[in-house]
């Protein structure tokens, strides 16, 4: 688990998975979840693997999640935002009119 | 110092065309040896779409369109006879393939080449239906309003060809291929018995030699008495991010791998020699795509490759034993998944056996010579 190494000058709240989470103005989602003890962002693609970050930099796509319904985001690579709604992305993302299989 | 070769056959080449034609020798009891080049080097073996792909091909070329049709066929026993060497499942899929028509005119100008190839084969080749934009929808329901049409073909399906060609490699470790990479030939010396194969690490004897050497494959055969023409066709392919199953079939431009993500794919340059992937290429293959699933635009795409087929002047494979060096064997083709069942099942028989049946012989390189004449 991350620690913070100062107190957050201003502070956001968003969701996980229905969860309430807090967190500093300017962190990342990634390491704001991280800080909030996150260690599943989301399950793999072909084995539905639990899984986290990686290179923290936008290049492994570990930490995917969907935002605010948007699918397969790169959680590493936006600020989190006041109300973001934040769910794991649980295997294969859809594409729209595809039924859920 | 040259190496003393206990080998029967060296195969010059470990692509999909080197390793299916080296596994196929070994099966069929040869001591087989494989000269590849480095990681680096041009591989339309990690460039190519990976289809099994039969729709269209052979068009005023019945032997072509037959020859392809049978891979085909064979496929599901190859691919269960790599299974059964290596354990690799290489996700073969053949329920069938559309050709997207965007006009009218694209639609007429597919069934007419279907037609010609049906007519010239004398009913011979694939069975096909021509499709309604209806009808094509009632199968595909995600298609875009710009689909006007499809043809559809049920001898077509796809591989994860990067489990095929690593299936290869382990089943020709299996049957004892004495593989050996970083192993670039540059030139080949004809001697009394056999031939001297020369390189950076040094030299090798080998009784007889097959050259599946892809794009070097035209450097190479004039060494040994052989012809095979190429022409320069660089393809360019886009993958997207993975997403669940949308589309079970596959077509010449998209399908959707095993594993869920989308390749797109099929632009062809003439006229460039460099490697690096063009914008404006990938443009124009992402907009032909989303206009016939427009859902795809929703998608991330992650990577984009190109990579150089391996193009005779004609568009055909060679397949030829040297009439002035009898022992060297040449396999030229673009198509070398689609045609890795017959190069494994029927073609490397033939060369363990010393002759290529007179099967082949439409596929000799001397229909170049006849057209350069005339």
């Amino acid at each position: 688990m991350l620690l913070r190494i100062r107190e957050p000058a201003e502070m956001v709240t968003f969701s996980f998975d229905g969860r309430h989470v807090t967190a500093a103005r300017g962190d990342t989602l990634a390491a704001a979840l991280l800080a909030a003890g996150v260690d599943t962002f989301r399950e793999s693609v072909v084995g539905g693997e639990p899984r986290a970050p990686y290179c923290l930099m936008g290049v492994c796509f570990e930490c995917l999640v969907t935002i605010d319904g948007i699918q397969n985001r790169q959680s590493c690579l936006i600020e989190v935002r006041e109300g973001m709604v934040v769910n794991s992305q649980l295997g294969a993302r859809l594409v729209t009119g595809c039924a859920d299989r | 110092m040259p190496l003393l070769d206990k080998s029967d056959i060296a195969v010059v080449g470990g692509g999909l065309v080197g390793a299916a034609l080296a596994w196929g020798l070994a099966r069929a009891g040869l001591k087989t040896m494989v000269l590849d080049g480095a990681d680096l080097d041009p591989r339309a073996s990690r460039a190519n779409f990976a289809l099994v792909w039969v729709q269209g091909k052979g068009l005023h070329a019945p032997h072509y369109a037959l020859w392809s049709k049978a891979s085909a066929e064979r496929w599901a026993a190859f691919a269960a006879a790599l299974a059964e060497d290596t354990g690799i499942d290489v996700a073969l899929s053949q329920r069938g393939a559309f050709s997207f028509a965007l006009s009218l005119g694209e639609l007429d100008g597919l069934a007419a080449e279907l037609e010609q190839i049906a007519i010239e084969t004398g009913g011979a080749a694939a069975p096909y239906e021509i499709l309604t934009a209806q009808e094509t929808r009632r199968h595909l329901p995600l298609v875009g309003p710009d689909v006007v049409g499809a043809a559809y073909s049920p001898a077509d399906g796809h591989v994860n060809s990067l489990r095929l060609f690593r299936a290869l490699h382990a089943a020709m470790r299996h049957r004892g291929v004495d593989y050996r990479s970083g192993h670039a030939v540059e030139r080949i010396e004809p001697q009394g018995n056999g031939f001297r194969l020369v390189g950076a690490y040094g030299a090798i004897a080998a009784r007889r030699i097959l050259l599946a050497a892809g794009t070097d494959n035209q450097r190479l055969a004039a060494m040994v008495g052989l012809h095979a023409p190429l022409k320069r066709s660089k393809g360019q392919i886009l993958v997207t991010e993975k997403c669940r199953p949308f589309f079970e079939y596959t077509s010449a431009t998209i399908r959707q791998t095993d594993e869920g993500g989308v390749m797109i794919g099929d632009s062809e340059e003439t006229h460039t020699s460099a490697i690096a992937t063009k914008q404006e290429i990938s443009a124009v293959l992402a907009n032909r795509a989303m206009r016939v699933f427009p859902c795809l635009a929703e998608l991330n795409v992650v990577r984009s490759w190109a990579g150089f087929r391996v193009k005779t002047q004609d568009g055909l494979p060679i397949y030829e034993q040297s009439a002035s060096h009898p022992g060297a064997f040449i396999v030229v083709c673009h198509s070398g998944v689609t045609l890795a069942a017959n190069h494994a099942l029927v073609v490397a028989p033939q060369i363990a056996a010393g002759t290529l049946s007179t099967d082949l012989a439409p596929f000799h390189s001397r229909r170049f010579h006849a057209s350069e004449n005339s």
